[in-house]
This record gives structure tokens, sequence and C-alpha cells, in this order.
């Protein structure tokens, strides 16, 4: 259990070093959503914080899917994935509620419990890996707002918009199960992620059933389609009733849902939703690049190629607008 | 006057639950069925998931909680195991018995094309089309990730992992899924 105080005290302890991390990529960011992937490198860029790549690194697996089909195998190869960032020697960060779940899990898992080590390590010796426990696995929210700081963060913000009226949507393990999260056991109200959308100026727009599921997870959008895109819709019509104009998320999965999941509400459930949902999705990166002083085509804000049929499915230019208006 | 007859549980078992006891769910029977997990499940506003119920079936033993489709329906948002007032694991233990039902048979036959997904590609979500690389680097990535997509030999350890385990023995499984599928749409 992480309690308040021991927190501040790991945060002390890393703002002496020099913030390095392993990179852990999944599935989604690099194969879907690389504009995402595009707005991390940059921003920690900016920011001074070194990222290492995870070589040969695989799916995480899936803490929904693959953890619910056979949990050795989810912890194997979890256990794989984290001693490439152990050879790194850096501690793993990442982008992806799902991944951070998985791995962060798996990491306190096999640390704790020598009988699930032993036997994780036996499969991976026969590939010549071992799982040593010597790193951290954390999102890149919580580098964001612990290891660099907030208040530092703070001084790196050039613009403010104060205009922006943005839905905050956290999903969900990057809360829950919270007795192995940072975040002090906060799992009803938090604030952590508000905040850090707050220090760019934008005002975050409480709204009906805030931390509630985007419906994509636990291997749901593949077992139901319809079940899943229902959650969407909530969210949408919670959202649409404060009229926000952007959803800012922090994971790739929740993107996708919100994304590529509101083009297909528009399609299944024209009847029943009046007017088709046009609300941007953007990454938190994204907002933080931009508030940083960042150019847009840096941040994955600009599209630079004619494909069809590739992300973002919705328009962001309101939000650009927006932020423009802000800029002048 | 006659006896009552049992014509609701014909057969307790108690495989699943001792499966349960078992993995190190044990305080599955401190459960007092208070149903505030299925009061907060987004899942069971909108479909006939009921958390409190499959819990009860699991203590019960009853095979239909394995086979019920419904247990593909909790999209693991973990509120019930942070409200529940016994501090039970449930959806730790969801995600369990979820490995019970595969182990007994019971998965979606797409549920089955991702794991054959995962074991050919060492992804849930590869790049399997050219355009991916291509938008890749218009925003300004490697073509490849540094993944498991940049050599093959990464594929292979993902693989050799998964047979080491065993679960190489469900992926094949799902072969014959997808030609049983096949020759239904004929």
């Amino acid at each position: 259990m992480f309690y308040p105080n021991l927190i501040r005290e790991r945060e002390t302890i890393m703002s002496e070093k020099n913030l390095r991390y392993s990179l852990y990529l999944g599935c989604v960011i690099p194969n879907r959503y690389p504009f995402i992937e595009q707005s991390i490198r940059n921003t920690f860029k900016e920011l001074g914080i070194e990222l290492v790549d995870m070589q040969g690194a695989s799916c995480c697996p899936a803490p929904g899917v693959f953890r619910g089909f056979d949990i050795a195998t989810w912890l194997v190869i979890g256990a794989r994935n984290i001693s490439i960032a152990e050879e790194n020697e850096a501690d793993i960060t990442l982008g992806c509620n799902g991944c951070y779940a998985t791995l962060l899990e798996v990491n306190h898992q096999l640390k704790h419990d020598k009988e699930k080590r032993d036997m994780v390590n036996k499969h991976l010796a026969k590939i010549g890996r071992e799982f040593k426990g010597t790193i951290e696995v954390k999102h890149l929210i919580e580098v964001l707002y612990y290891d660099f700081g907030i208040d530092k963060l703070k001084d790196y913000v050039k613009i403010k918009f104060p205009d922006l009226r943005v839905g905050v949507h956290y999903g969900c393990h990057i809360i829950k199960d919270s007795s192995h999260r940072p975040w002090g056991g906060e799992f009803e109200e938090p604030r952590f992620f508000d905040e850090l959308v707050e220090i760019t100026g934008a005002k975050s727009i409480d709204y009906k059933d805030k931390l509630m599921c985007c419906g994509a997870g636990g291997a749901v959008r593949t077992a139901s389609l319809e079940v899943s895109l229902d959650f969407t819709r909530e969210k949408l019509e919670n959202m649409r009733k404060v009229s926000v104009d952007c959803c800012m998320v922090c994971c790739p999965f929740c993107h996708l849902q919100m994304d590529l999941g509101q083009m297909q509400v528009n399609d299944k459930f024209k009847d029943i939703i009046g007017e088709s949902y046009k609300l941007p999705i953007i990454f938190y990166n994204q907002l933080l690049g931009l508030a940083m002083g960042m150019n847009p085509g840096d941040l994955g804000l600009v599209a630079a190629h004619d494909l069809k049929g590739v992300p973002p499915f919705i328009s962001i230019q309101p939000f650009m607008e927006k932020i423009k208006e802000q800029m002048v | 006057m006659e006896d009552l007859k049992s014509d609701r549980i014909l057969e307790i078992k108690d495989d699943i639950s001792n499966e349960l006891r078992k993995a190190g769910y044990a305080e599955i029977g401190a459960c007092i069925q208070c149903g505030n997990c299925t009061a907060g499940c987004p899942s069971g506003r909108r479909t006939a998931l009921r958390t409190r119920s499959i819990i009860r079936k699991a203590i019960l033993g009853l095979e239909e909680v394995l086979s019920n489709k419904e247990l593909w329906l909790c999209t693991t948002c973990y509120t019930c195991l942070e409200r529940c007032p016994r501090n039970l694991p449930i959806t730790d233990m969801i995600i369990f018995l979820r490995n019970l039902a595969v182990q007994r048979g019971y998965i979606l036959p797409n549920h089955l094309n991702l794991c054959r997904m995962f074991y050919d590609t060492g992804h849930g979500v590869p790049i399997n089309d050219e355009k991916w690389n291509i938008m890749r680097e218009s925003y300004g990535v490697s073509r490849v990730p540094p993944t498991v997509h940049t050599h093959p030999k990464y594929v292979k350890e993902v693989q050799e992992l998964i047979s080491s385990v065993g679960f190489d023995k469900t992926i094949t499984w799902g072969k014959y899924a997808k030609k049983e599928e096949k020759a239904e749409q004929k």
C-alpha cells in the first residue's frame, strides 16, 4: 500500500537523479495511434527526460484479454517485457492504462511472491532471460506528476488556454486497483489528472459519471462491440451535456474507443443520439506540448499524409481552432 | 404432505470454489451477498451481468457461471473491488473464473482469434498493413517501432514462452474454431 508520506519521500529521492526511463510502447500507440508516440517523445525531450527504447518488446499482454485467458502466460510474457527494461537499467514509463495495469501488477507480484518468480524464471531461462526485480513501472502521468513534479512542470508552461473546456477521462487502470497505485488510495475522486490539465490554464469540467469506464477494456470490445459502444455513448452524452471542447485521455485504448468508437456510435446508435457526436479526443502530452509553446506538427496534431481509414476518425479541428483563438 | 423437490439447484459441485480457494481466493467465502458490486457495475447497467450472482454461483460451484456469456461482459474497471465492504478482490476473481472457463472450453471465437494474432505477431494489435508504417513515418517516428516488429527472433521468443507455459494448446484449438466457423459460413 502506498501512503502520501511515502510518496513524498520517493519524490525527493527521484528529484536528485537525472530522469531516465525505458519507454514501453505497447500495441495501440505504435501500431494505430503513432501521433501519441510523437507527442510523448517530443514533450519528454523538451522536458529533458531521457527515454530509452525497449528493443523487442511485445504486447504487455493485455490485462483484460490475455490475463483473462491464462494468468501464467500473462505473467511470463509480462516478465519478459520487464526484463528488457531491467537490461536498460531504467524504470519503465508508459502511456497506456492497460499496459500499466499489466506491467505494474506483474512486477509487484513477482517481486513479492518467490514461488511465482521461480516459475516465471524457469520459463524465461529457456530464452536466456531473467526477471530480477530491479526496476519500477510508472505511468507517464505519474512521472510528470511526481518524478518530474507538477510544480516544476508549471514553469515550462508558456501559453495558457483559459477558454478551453476539457472533459477529463481518467480511464480505469491508472487509478484502480488503488492499493497498488501511487495516488494515496484515492479512487472515487482523484484530482491528479485534472491538476495536470489545469496547469495549462484549461478548465476541467465536471460531468456525470466522470470516472466511468470507456467500455473497451476487459475483452468487452472483442466480446460484444455493441455493449462496449453503449458505455462510450453514455460517456459522450454526459460530456455533451456540459459542452466541453475536447475529451482528454491518457490511454490509447480509451483514445481508440472514444475516437473510432465515437464514429461507430454515430452510426450504430444514430436513431437514439439525435445529432452526431463531434468531440475531439486529445492525449494529455498533446495539450501539454501546446502549453509549452511547442509546434502542433511535433505533437501529432497535424496529419502530413493522405491515408484513408486511419485515426483520428473524429476531426480535432474544432479543438485546434479553440487553441488558435487563445494564442493570438 | 409431500417433501419439497429441489428443482433449481440439481447438484452442488465444489470444484469451482475449491479452485478459487487453491488459487488464493479463499476469502470468497466471506461474501455477504450485499450487492454493492452489482450496484456500481457500469456493465450491469446495460447488460444481464450481475456480479453478485457470479460470486454466488462460483461459491456454489455451478458450471453455468463459466458458460454464461455475461462473464465476458465485465470491462475489469475494478469499481466492485474498490467498493466491496468485505474487501474481496472481486475483479481478480472474475479474471480467474475466466481462466477456468477457458480451460473448460468456454471461450468466444473472437477471443480465440485474438490469441492466434498474439501468437503469430507478439501483439494484440499488430501492424498488419503498410499504411500503418507510412502513417508512423508521417508523424516523424521510426517506420518500424522498436518492438517485436523489428526482428522475427523476438516473435520466436514470445512463441517459445507461450509453448513453454502450454498456452499454445488453447491457441491450436483456436485454429479448429476458425475452421468450424468457416465451414458454417459455407
